[in-house]
């Protein structure tokens, strides 16, 4: 039974996302909330991510939009007095806080008890020795390795132990500071690196070409346990189970080896101790049953969000239901509502998750892939077989692959180097050495990948073979085309594999692909997700679209209430939390309003993608052909494609044309902000200036247009949002490198060359209106001036250093651009205002990224008012009080460049960042500190270096300078920087330059972390080669100390910290402004 | 492209299921049953409790790593659950004719055509498994193309079926100092090897054997197939071994056999319970276990003798799922301790049998 004594509990959030530590702890955060409202406790919840589901209304009673640090959470557990706090659904940063906050005597100086796994064991699995010596109490193996503390003995035990060995870091998340090494040269620089990130490392002998299997465990107080899931990589041990691809069930174990591991995970959770969830990865001897350990993770973790949601078990919901004491057997299983939570779910289909990478984003960071993460999202795939669940998956992750088949030449130089040594685009390598004759012998030599993965993907390309026969789709056999549905091929697929059409036809081929189809009676089934394989009747709304099957598990109303949301697929960067926000809030409004909600999505860290939160979900493709099997099915009222970022947005028109009837905008007015040539020409009509631009399909039109124009330029390829391939040249020479690669990057299109204006603010509008008129609207600016990407850059809400007349010529271009495109329903407008002059810069006709945060700190939801009007109802615009705040918000981005190796850290027109904070001050100084605190920023204890970039740079630092002066930092700069600081009253002393062979020299200075902030500004606006500027900033990077490389960020952050005091930070929640 | 011939289920509803023949190319007909494991087809399909059953599996991929090589140990099948497979046909979505393990020696397509056992492949199991449950266990037929359709629905409830699978003579296993008799109705040979390794010598007897004739520590009644009313003659002899006094455990088959014995009645199922993740509560206490189960029929516990109590109950839908005696060392459970197929959660039952017999023998 439940613990009555327990009346309010805080939980720990994880903060802004990073590589490692993403969205899966929304959904495991406000699964856990839900439990705990559930049993009427008062619910207190710290996290500075302001664009999650767990910190919006109605979740938590109560939210800090505060760092998740031992200090801060004390004084929440100061103000709160809470009775309880639980730590393992906030992911390593949780964990790592609260075991501080243990260690620290916190916890029990404020009586607060720990809810579910005791301290003690997450200690005893988080630290390699003692984890090793506990799992040896039972016999069970663990991978032969040693902790070690020196460089010295880490090479000691490496020849031991022999090579390859691996390095692993205690206390890190997702693998950070971890690798593989050959020889002793390798390991010397690991392990130096390792160890800035944790005192103790570990050495042990590596296992590569083992099959790496998972298992999700749970234990209740009673010492009942079951195991919810097991998952097989597709990869081979040596890759970070987060960079795999993974299926669950496992495929390729015996009864005899899933059953020997499902119990070794039972022993292991039971010696430790674990109350609640956790999760056991093991390394299995591909030629016995012979195993390893590889670690438990004593925490809900990316493995059990997607083990969540490829089961249908809710694994926070009832982690933490058994923190409160229940036992499993008390607890009901929430998808048949009948039957106990009490069991392990049978699955009859199987799921493939696949990571989703951008490490083209990223200039110089190494495609390989190993035993620390790099991917930025996910996807997952279900399918009632492996074809089909790869090739969705393949679909899914939208880097431009239509399946494992059917996709545009791609060439790899050498093959075998290619399968030897994974990057993110092995799996396509695979494909391509099929194709070339390989046999599976060899790919499994140089893969390691299990002979049944690497057959079925044989299996694939022969029926690609088979109907490469064919050049008419109707006279494929009706048997191979219901086949090769079956086993996963598009229409996209089909039209290019049988019509063998240009991507010109693509698209009307595709559609002649499914009317034949159509006719011939090739249509998929929708069947539900119920946990036991169909054995009990369960009222689940979790539901996939397959074509291996021939009855629907549902029947479908088509009673026009049915309004279908189509979500945001994985999170990558610059498409993240922030629109599950959106998706999610928008289900609730229309079931508010009497309407089935219908979500679309396919991306396993979400909340959208949980099953309670609409009334169906398909947890199947974002394409034009899955959403149109869909529609065709559920004929619904209409489909929201403005609230999940710009994968719907990009089907608004096809949508349209196949008479699905989108909700809000027109697709057509949605073109027309999309189409750079209809967007300036509306604009021109309007008189609402632009800077200067033209798309251009020679080299000697370019030149032409730069002399007109001037440097700098922004140049891009047409029809491409979300800054990719986009960059801001300074000169000729750079305009030449650019076009180079611009051509190789993309051939059909041109090149849009655009005027860039420097020193400029740059502005954000985020808006919602109803029939050309605006209903709410919330301006933001910028910190940094222009040339930062809008995702990049620090956001404060309200506006604080905007001109009056400024703020009234964004209103007026708003309210014409509102009613040019007759909006009904959310657009976001991006704006540079140099002295009160205006240009639009980019406007979207859907939510954006910042609508979860101006919604919030306004008070005011703005997707709520968005759906509700596309719903058709009559909104009054809110009170104009509601926009008069006397607070300030600060969004501010999160960077992961330490998990990014030698990628240069600097920030520019294409988007770096891989998650974001919002926090709330009083003032703006309040804010900005709550806010960099928060994305891991500390206050320097005494040493700032400053290399100041240009002039005008400089000159925007020294102030900050000053007050660091005036506050008693030293002051350490490079040359030209340190002249200017004593020409200006500060004093710096030198350090040379990474190059210079002098002493006292920056790098060494890093290197012995003798400097506490590192500020680095580029000279110029693009990415440059590496310099002596790159190794400052990755040096900064690599030894984890602070880097701002931006000088009005820079001086915010440093003026800040040098106004306030600690205590004037005020420990407030979110309900008290 | 699917060179393989076309094949059908046949259900007694008159509702029919297309799609290719795999294994033997033969048409049968027998009762249709759906398990949602998710592994261990070798076990599955060698357990004898599966006897005169077409067996649909609701996970759809299987095959993936073949059959294991023959081998034998303490005179049984290694890797295997009997000597031969006892369903009478396999039913399953997507067959995979490529398989990869290290002790896979061949195809489970050749397995079944080496046991004259057809399969279908490439149909809506899901559906099926649904059919099942709403409308309950129902006769179906297969039907491969070229090989005619059956003309009856045959039930195999109305013949013996443990008569037909239980073992001809007697023979012993083991050379422990504990003599437990085997009463085989359809054993597993995992309950053997289960009794061996805890130091017993285990004297497995036809299911109407008189063992109470034979000297014995122990008596362990084995799973089967099929209605338990069927086994008049052993229900007997548990009677006299009763009476005698001397520990027993039952599995499956045998729970039901003890629990008549004791007085209790049995039902069938609407669609029985076979998987690998049924949840059963030890009666009176917090403790659950996760087991592996495959039964069509269930036992009435209201209907024990006074001297008899529920020991595990179902935590999904409440049925029985063992019994003890409240003062004699009796006791019997509906899953499968023994596991192989499944979870292994519940093994500490032969512990607890063994000690039982230990303290008898004190």
């Amino acid at each position: 039974m439940q613990n009555d004594k327990i009346q309010k509990v805080v939980l720990l959030g994880s903060g802004a996302l990073k590589i490692g530590e993403a969205g899966e702890f929304d959904y495991s955060g406000s699964q856990a909330l839900k439990a705990l409202k559930e049993e009427g406790i008062y619910t207190v919840l710290i996290n500075p991510n302001i664009a999650t589901i767990q910190t919006s209304e109605n979740i938590a009673d109560k939210v800090y939009f505060l760092p998740v640090t031992p200090e801060y959470v004390e004084e929440v557990i100061a103000k709160e007095r809470p009775q309880g706090i639980l730590l393992a659904f906030g992911g390593q940063t949780a964990l790592n806080c609260g075991v501080q906050l243990y260690r620290s005597g916190v916890l029990e100086k404020y009586g607060v008890q720990v809810l579910g796994t005791p301290v003690q064991a997450i200690i005893d699995t988080e630290d390699r020795e003692k984890f090793v010596h506990k799992l040896d109490e039972i016999d069970v193996k663990t991978i032969k390795s040693e902790a070690v503390t020196t460089v010295e003995e880490a090479k000691r035990v490496a020849n031991e132990l022999g090579y390859p060995i691996i390095v692993r870091a205690a206390y890190t998340l997702g693998g950070l500071g971890s690798g593989f090494c050959d020889n002793d040269g390798e390991l010397d620089a690991l392990a130096r690196k390792a160890f800035t990130y944790s005192p103790q490392i570990l050495v042990e002998k590596s296992l590569k070409g083992w099959k790496e299997v998972e298992y999700e465990v749970v234990r209740d107080r009673y010492d009942n346990c079951i195991t919810v899931c097991n998952m097989e990589n597709f990869d081979p041990l040596g890759i970070h189970t987060g960079e795999s691809i993974v299926v669950a069930p496992s495929q390729t174990l015996t009864n005899a080896e899933y059953h020997k591991l499902r119990q070794l995970a039972i022993r292991i959770i039971r010696h430790i101790g674990i109350v609640g969830e956790c999760n056991v990865q093991y390394a299995l001897d591909p030629n016995s049953e012979d195993y390893r350990v590889i670690e438990v993770n004593a925490r809900l973790s990316r493995s059990s969000a997607l083990a969540s949601k490829a089961t249908g078990y809710p694994l926070a919901f009832v982690a933490a239901k058994l923190g409160l004491g229940y036992g499993l057997h008390e607890l009901k299983n929430s998808v048949t509502k009948s039957t106990t939570a009490c069991f392990e779910p049978a699955l009859d289909y199987i799921v493939c998750k696949i990571p989703r990478w951008d490490l083209g984003k990223f200039k110089g960071v190494s495609r390989e892939l190993g035993s620390s993460m790099k991917s930025v999202g996910e996807v997952m795939a279900i399918g009632r077989n492996f074809e089909e669940a790869i090739q969705k998956g393949l679909r899914m992750i939208g880097q431009g692959m239509h399946g494992f088949v059917a996709n545009k030449e791609f060439a790899v130089q050498d093959i075998d180097a290619a399968l030897s040594h994974p990057t993110d685009q092995r799996i396509f390598v695979i494909a391509h050495a099929l194709k070339k004759g390989y046999t599976i012998e060899r790919i499994h030599e140089l893969t390691k990948i299990d002979n049944w993965f690497l057959e079925k993907l044989r299996g694939i390309i022969g029926l690609e073979a088979e109907l490469e026969k064919y050049d008419d789709i109707d006279r494929v056999p009706v048997e191979l085309l219901r086949e090769a549905k079956q086993k996963g091929f598009s229409d996209f697929q089909l039209a290019r594999t049988v019509l063998k059409c240009s991507s010109r036809e693509i698209d009307e081929k595709m559609l002649e692909v499914r009317k034949v189809r159509k006719a011939k009676g090739v249509t998929p089934v929708v069947k539900q997700i119920d946990t036991l394989a169909a054995e009990y009747p369960a009222m689940t709304n979790y539901l996939y679209v397959t074509y291996n099957g021939t009855a629907h598990d549902i029947d479908f109303a088509k009673d026009d209430k049915s309004v279908i949301v189509l979500g945001s697929g994985a999170y990558r960067i610059g498409s993240s939390v922030e629109f599950d926000w959106c998706s999610v809030n928008a289900g609730h409004t229309i079931r508010r309003n009497g309407y089935r909600a219908v979500m679309i999505n396919y991306n396993p860290e979400t909340v959208s993608t949980d099953y309670d939160e609409c009334d169906r979900l398909y947890f199947d493709e974002l394409t034009l052909e899955r959403v149109l099997d869909i529609t065709d099915l559920e004929a619904p009222h209409g489909v929201i494609v403005s609230v999940g970022g710009q994968i719907p947005n990009n089907l608004a028109m096809r949508l349209h044309n196949q008479q699905v009837p989108i909700l809000g905008t027109s697709a057509e007015n949605i073109d027309r902000a999309e189409d750079r040539h209809k967007f300036s020409s509306m604009l021109d009509e309007l008189g609402v200036d632009q800077p200067r631009w033209r798309e251009l399909t020679t080299i000697e039109d370019i030149y032409d247009f730069v002399d007109e124009v001037g440097f700098p330029v922004l140049i891009r390829p047409s029809y491409v949002l979300s800054g990719a391939a986009m960059n801001v040249v300074s000169n000729k020479e750079e305009l030449k490198h650019f076009l180079t690669l611009a051509t190789s990057v993309s051939k059909q299109y041109p090149v849009v060359v655009t005027e860039f204006i420097e020193n400029a603010k740059e502005i954000e509008m985020d808006a919602v209106a109803q029939n050309g008129e605006i209903v709410a609207y919330a301006i933001s600016e910028h910190v940094e001036f222009a040339g930062v990407h809008s995702g990049d850059a620090t956001l404060v809400f309200p506006a604080q250093k905007m001109y009056v007349e400024t703020m009234r010529r964004i209103k007026r271009i708003s309210r014409q651009v509102a009613k040019g495109l007759n909006i009904s329903g959310p657009f976001n407008m991006q704006l540079l205002a140099k002295d009160n002059d205006i240009k639009v810069i980019e406007c979207n006709l859907r939510a954006s990224r910042s609508f979860p945060f101006v919604s919030k700190v306004l008070k005011v939801n703005f997707i709520d008012l968005a759906t509700r009007i596309m719903l058709g109802e009559k909104v009054e615009p809110p009170h104009k009080s509601a926009f008069e705040l006397d607070y300030v918000g600060i969004k501010a981005p999160q960077f992961s460049f330490s998990r990014l190796q030698k990628t240069d850290p600097v920030l520019g027109v294409e988007m770096a960042s891989t998650g974001e904070v919002g926090c709330i001050g009083d003032d703006f100084s309040e804010a900005i500190l709550k806010a960099m605190l928060s994305v891991g920023y500390t206050i320097p204890k005494k040493n700032v270096l400053l290399s100041t970039g240009d002039m005008r740079s400089k000159v925007d630092m020294l102030s900050a300078a000053k007050a660091l002066q005036a506050n008693g930092y030293n002051i350490y700069a490079t040359r030209g920087s340190a002249e200017f600081l004593e020409q200006n009253g500060v004093k710096a002393t030198v350090l040379h330059w990474p190059d210079q062979p002098e002493e006292p020299n920056t790098l060494n200075y890093i290197k012995e972390k003798k400097i506490d902030l590192v500020v680095n500004v580029p000279k110029n606006l693009s990415k440059d080669e590496l310099n002596n500027d790159y190794l400052i900033r990755r040096g900064a990077i690599d030894f984890n100390i602070p880097l701002l490389t931006n000088a009005r960020l820079a001086s915010a952050f440093i003026n800040a910290f040098c106004k306030l005091r600690k205590e004037d930070i005020k420990i407030k929640s979110w309900n008290e402004y | 492209m699917s060179q393989n011939p076309k094949a059908r289920l046949i259900l007694e509803d008159g509702t029919s299921f297309e799609g290719y023949s795999f294994g033997a190319a033969r048409s049968v007909s027998g009762e249709v049953v759906f398990n949602t494991a998710m592994t261990g087809y070798p076990e599955s399909l060698t357990d004898p409790s599966y006897s005169g059953q077409i067996l649909v599996i609701t996970y759809p991929l299987v095959g993936n790593y073949g059959v294991p090589r023959h081998e034998v140990q303490d005179h049984l099948e290694k890797f295997y659950e009997s000597d031969r497979i006892h369903i009478r046909a396999l039913v399953i979505s997507d067959y995979s004719f490529e398989y990869s393990h290290w002790n896979a020696v061949e195809s489970l397509d050749a397995w079944l055509r080496d046991n004259d056992v057809p399969g279908v492949y490439g149909v809506d199991t899901r559906q099926i498994t649904k059919i099942i449950r709403e409308r309950g266990v129902m006769l179906g037929k297969v039907a491969v193309e070229g090989c005619g359709v059956p003309e009856e629905f045959v039930d195999p409830n109305r013949e013996n079926l443990v008569a037909k699978v239980s073992a001809g003579g007697v023979e012993t296993y083991g050379d422990g100092e504990l003599r437990i008799v085997l009463v085989d109705c359809g054993c597993k040979y995992n309950i053997v090897r289960c009794l061996t390794k805890r130091g017993a010598t285990v004297i497995r007897v036809p299911w109407d054997f008189d063992f109470t004739q034979l000297e014995y520590d122990g008596v362990m009644l084995s799973n089967g197939p099929g209605d338990p009313q069927m086994c008049g003659k052993t229900i007997e002899n548990i009677r006299k071994a009763m009476a005698i006094g001397k520990p027993i455990f039952g599995i499956c088959l045998g729970n039901q056999l003890l629990s008549i014995a004791a007085g209790a009645t049995t039902y069938k199922l609407k669609y029985g319970h076979r998987s690998h993740n049924q949840p059963a509560l030890m009666v009176g206490t917090n403790t659950a276990v996760i087991t592996s189960q495959n039964h069509g029929y269930a036992v009435d516990t209201t209907t024990l003798d006074p001297d008899w109590e529920p020991y595990f109950v179902n935590l999904n839908d409440n049925t029985s799922e063992g019994i003890r005696h409240k003062t004699k060392p009796f006791f019997s459970v509906q899953f499968h301790p023994e596991a192989s197929s499944g979870p292994v959660d519940t093994e500490f039952l032969f512990d607890h049998f063994i000690e039982n017999i230990r303290n008898a023998k004190r």
